[in-house]
C-alpha cells in the first residue's frame, strides 16, 4: 500500500490539527465541564445546550458562522485584525479554532458525566481533611474523574480527524494548511483517483476502529477498577 | 445579639437551620474529652447538626466555637471554611479516595496539616485500629470494615480537635459492626478530644457513650451522662424492648474455678461469667447493662434459685410501658432519706398484673432478680 506525497503530508496535517485541538479542549473543556456539572445557576441548561450545538448542526451550518465571525467582517475579524495578527479563516490556526468549537461537546459532556457521578462527597471529605477546593480539584476530582477525562480526550481526537464540512467552510483547501486527510479523500473522488482515495479512505476507517476499541478496553478497564 | 465567650477547651455550638419541613435549633456545649453519643430518630437533625458543625451547611447561622476557636460567628460574619477547621469527620460510607492506596489515603490529610498543628504521626492509628498490614492495597480490596477503619484512622491523622463520625457502622452487617467495635472502643479510651458520634442504634450508645445527647424534631430534647439518661422513665431511652440501666463497676474479684468474676458498684456487687479468655485484673473499671426484660423482682429474698444476682432494692418511680406492661425504676443499696449517693439505678419490666398483685408503689422494698448481666465496656 503506497501513499503519495500529499496524503502524507494531509495525515501529519490531521494529526497536528486534531493534537492541537485535544490540548486545547482538555484546557477549556475541563472547566467549562467543572462549571456546569456544579452550578446551581439557571444558566446551566442553556449553556449545556449551546455547548451540545456542534452535534446536530449541520457542519457547514456550524463552518459558515465561524467563517463570518472569524472574517474581516465579523467580530471576532476586527478583533484579530486589531491585534495584527489578520484573519482566521483558511489558515491553519483558523482552523484549530474551529475545531475546537465543532469538539466542544465530546470533551465537555463525558467529563461533565464523570464530574457530577462522582458527587459531593469526595469534595466533603477532602475539605474534611484539610484539601482547600483548589487543591482538592487537582488532587480529587481529576483522577476520579481520569475516565471521562480519557473518553473525553479520545472522541474529541477521533472526532477532529474525521471533520470535513467545517474545514472546507473555514480553511478551504490548501495544501499542507488545511487540506486534511478527509478533504483529501473528496479531492480524489473529485478526480476519479479512486485508487488513491480507497487508500486513505481505509487509513481512516482503520484509525476509527482502534481509537474505538482502544476506549472500550480503556472503560472496561476502569470499570473493573472501580467495582 | 449577646454572644457567650468561646470555652476554652470543649465544643460549643449554636445554631439555627431552617429547611422546608424542618428547623434545627441548637444550643449545647460538650465536654473537651469522651464520646458524646447524638441519639434520635431519622430525621431528628443529628447529621445535619454534624454537618453544621463541620461547616459543610453554609447557611446555617450561629456560633461554633471548638477548643477555644471560633469556627463560626454569623453575629460577626466569621464562617471559617471547612479545610480551615481542624476536625475529623467520618462518614456513614467509608468514603475512601479509590485512586489512592490505603498508605495515600492515610496520608492526605497529614500532609495538608500544618508542621506545627501535627500532634501524632501519620501512622500512629495503625495499630489502633488494627490496619498496619493493609497500607499497599487499594479501597476496592478492603472489606467494609477494613474501609470504615481506614477511614478513622485518616481522619485522626490530620490532628483534629474534635472527631465527628455519623452512623459509622450502619452500612456494615452485624458481624462486621461486632467486628470493628472493639476498635472504636479502645479508641475511646486512647483519644484526647471530644468525640461526636451519630447513632440511632442502643447498642452502640451503650458500649461507647459517655455523654448523650437525644435530639426530637431539631431540637436537644434532653443531654447528659449516658448512665443517667437511660434509666430515666420520662425519656424514650428507656422505653422499647432494649431499655437497660448501665451501671459503672470495677473488678473485684475472681472464682477462677467456677469461670465467674465478681464486680462490685456503687450499692452492691454482682458475679457474672468470666467470657474473657485473659481475666481483667482486678480493679479495672468495666460498664455493665442490665435489660429491664431481665430484672424481676420479689418481696421476699427468694431461697434456693439458680438466680444469682439478687439485690435489695426500692422502687423509686413507675411508669405504664407498652400493652400490660409496667417499668420500674429501682434503687439499689441503702442511701439515706432523700439522697441518691451511694446507690445505682436500675430498670425491671414486669406485667402491671404483677404490679398490682404485689401492690408496688414507689418506696415499697423489694428484691432485684437479675438473670442476665453484661459487659459493654
Amino acid at each position: 500500500m503506497l501513499l503519495t506525497a500529499s496524503d502524507l503530508q494531509a495525515i501529519w496535517l490531521t494529526l497536528k490539527v486534531a493534537t492541537l485541538t485535544t490540548a486545547i479542549l482538555v484546557l477549556v473543556g475541563t472547566p467549562i465541564a467543572w462549571w456546569l456539572a456544579r452550578t446551581g445557576s439557571w444558566l446551566k441548561t442553556p449553556l449545556s445546550a449551546l455547548v451540545a450545538l456542534p452535534i446536530v448542526l449541520p457542519p457547514s451550518v456550524l463552518g459558515f458562522y465561524l467563517l463570518v465571525a472569524m472574517g474581516p467582517h465579523g467580530p471576532v475579524g476586527h478583533w484579530t485584525e486589531s491585534l495584527g495578527l489578520g484573519h482566521l479563516p483558511f489558515t491553519f490556526p483558523g482552523l484549530v479554532v474551529a475545531s475546537v468549537f465543532y469538539s466542544l461537546p465530546f470533551m465537555v459532556q463525558p467529563l461533565q458525566n464523570a464530574m457530577e457521578a462522582m458527587g459531593e462527597r469526595p469534595l466533603e471529605v477532602a475539605a474534611s481533611l484539610r484539601a482547600s477546593p483548589f487543591d482538592t480539584f487537582f488532587s480529587v476530582v481529576m483522577p476520579l474523574c481520569r475516565p471521562g477525562l480519557v473518553t473525553g480526550a479520545i472522541m474529541s481526537f477521533a472526532h477532529t480527524v474525521g471533520e470535513f464540512g467545517v474545514v472546507l467552510m473555514v480553511g478551504g483547501n490548501i495544501p499542507g494548511v488545511t487540506r486534511v486527510v478527509s478533504v483529501q479523500i473528496y479531492d480524489h473522488v473529485e478526480a476519479m483517483e479512486y485508487g488513491d482515495a480507497h487508500r486513505l479512505a481505509a487509513v481512516m476507517l482503520g484509525f476509527a476502529f482502534v481509537s474505538l476499541l482502544a476506549l472500550h478496553i480503556y472503560n472496561n478497564r476502569s470499570m473493573k477498577f472501580a467495582a | 445579639m449577646m454572644s457567650d465567650p468561646p470555652a476554652s477547651a470543649g465544643l460549643h455550638i449554636q445554631t439555627r437551620l431552617q429547611r422546608t419541613g424542618f428547623v434545627l435549633d441548637v444550643n449545647m456545649r460538650l465536654p473537651g474529652k469522651g464520646v458524646t453519643v447524638l441519639f434520635g430518630p431519622s430525621g431528628s437533625g443529628k447529621t445535619t447538626l454534624l454537618r453544621v458543625l463541620a461547616g459543610l451547611e453554609r447557611e446555617a447561622a450561629g456560633q461554633v466555637c471548638a477548643g477555644g476557636d471560633v469556627w463560626q460567628d454569623s453575629a460577626r460574619g466569621v464562617f471559617r471554611p471547612v479545610h480551615l477547621r481542624a476536625l475529623g469527620y467520618v462518614f456513614q460510607e467509608a468514603s475512601l479516595f479509590d485512586h489512592l492506596s490505603v498508605q495515600d489515603n492515610l496520608k492526605f490529610g497529614f500532609h495538608r496539616t500544618p508542621a506545627d498543628q501535627r500532634r501524632h504521626a501519620w501512622d500512629q492509628g495503625l495499630h489502633l485500629l488494627g490496619i498496619a498490614h493493609l497500607l499497599e492495597r487499594m479501597p476496592h480490596q478492603l472489606s467494609g470494615g477494613e474501609r470504615q477503619r481506614v477511614a478513622i484512622a485518616r481522619a485522626l491523622a490530620s490532628s483534629p480537635r474534635v472527631l465527628l463520625m455519623d452512623e459509622p457502622l450502619a452500612a456494615l452487617d452485624a458481624q462486621r459492626k461486632a467486628e470493628i467495635l472493639p476498635w472504636l472502643e479502645q479508641l475511646h479510651d486512647q483519644l484526647d478530644i471530644p468525640v461526636l458520634y451519630v447513632t440511632h442504634s442502643p447498642d452502640e450508645l451503650a458500649r461507647l457513650a459517655d455523654q448523650v445527647v437525644l435530639m426530637e424534631d431539631g431540637r436537644v430534647r434532653e443531654s447528659g451522662p449516658v448512665i443517667e439518661l437511660m434509666a430515666r422513665l420520662d425519656l424514650p431511652l428507656a422505653h422499647g424492648d432494649g431499655a437497660a440501666a448501665l451501671i459503672a463497676a470495677r473488678i473485684c474479684g475472681h472464682a477462677p474455678s467456677d469461670l465467674m468474676c465478681m464486680l462490685e458498684f456503687d450499692g452492691g456487687r454482682l458475679v457474672l461469667p468470666q467470657t474473657r479468655t485473659t481475666p481483667l485484673p482486678t480493679g479495672t473499671p468495666v460498664r455493665i447493662r442490665i435489660q429491664a426484660r431481665d430484672v424481676s423482682v420479689s418481696l421476699q429474698k427468694p431461697e434456693q434459685t439458680s438466680v444469682l444476682n439478687i439485690l435489695p432494692a426500692t422502687v423509686v418511680d413507675m411508669v405504664d410501658d407498652g400493652p400490660g406492661q409496667v417499668l420500674l425504676g429501682l434503687q439499689v443499696g441503702n442511701a439515706g432519706q432523700g439522697t441518691t449517693a451511694n446507690t445505682t439505678r436500675l430498670l425491671s419490666r414486669i406485667s402491671q398484673l404483677s404490679a398490682r398483685r404485689l401492690g408496688l408503689a414507689p418506696g415499697v422494698a423489694l428484691y432485684a432478680q437479675i438473670k442476665g448481666v453484661a459487659m459493654v465496656r
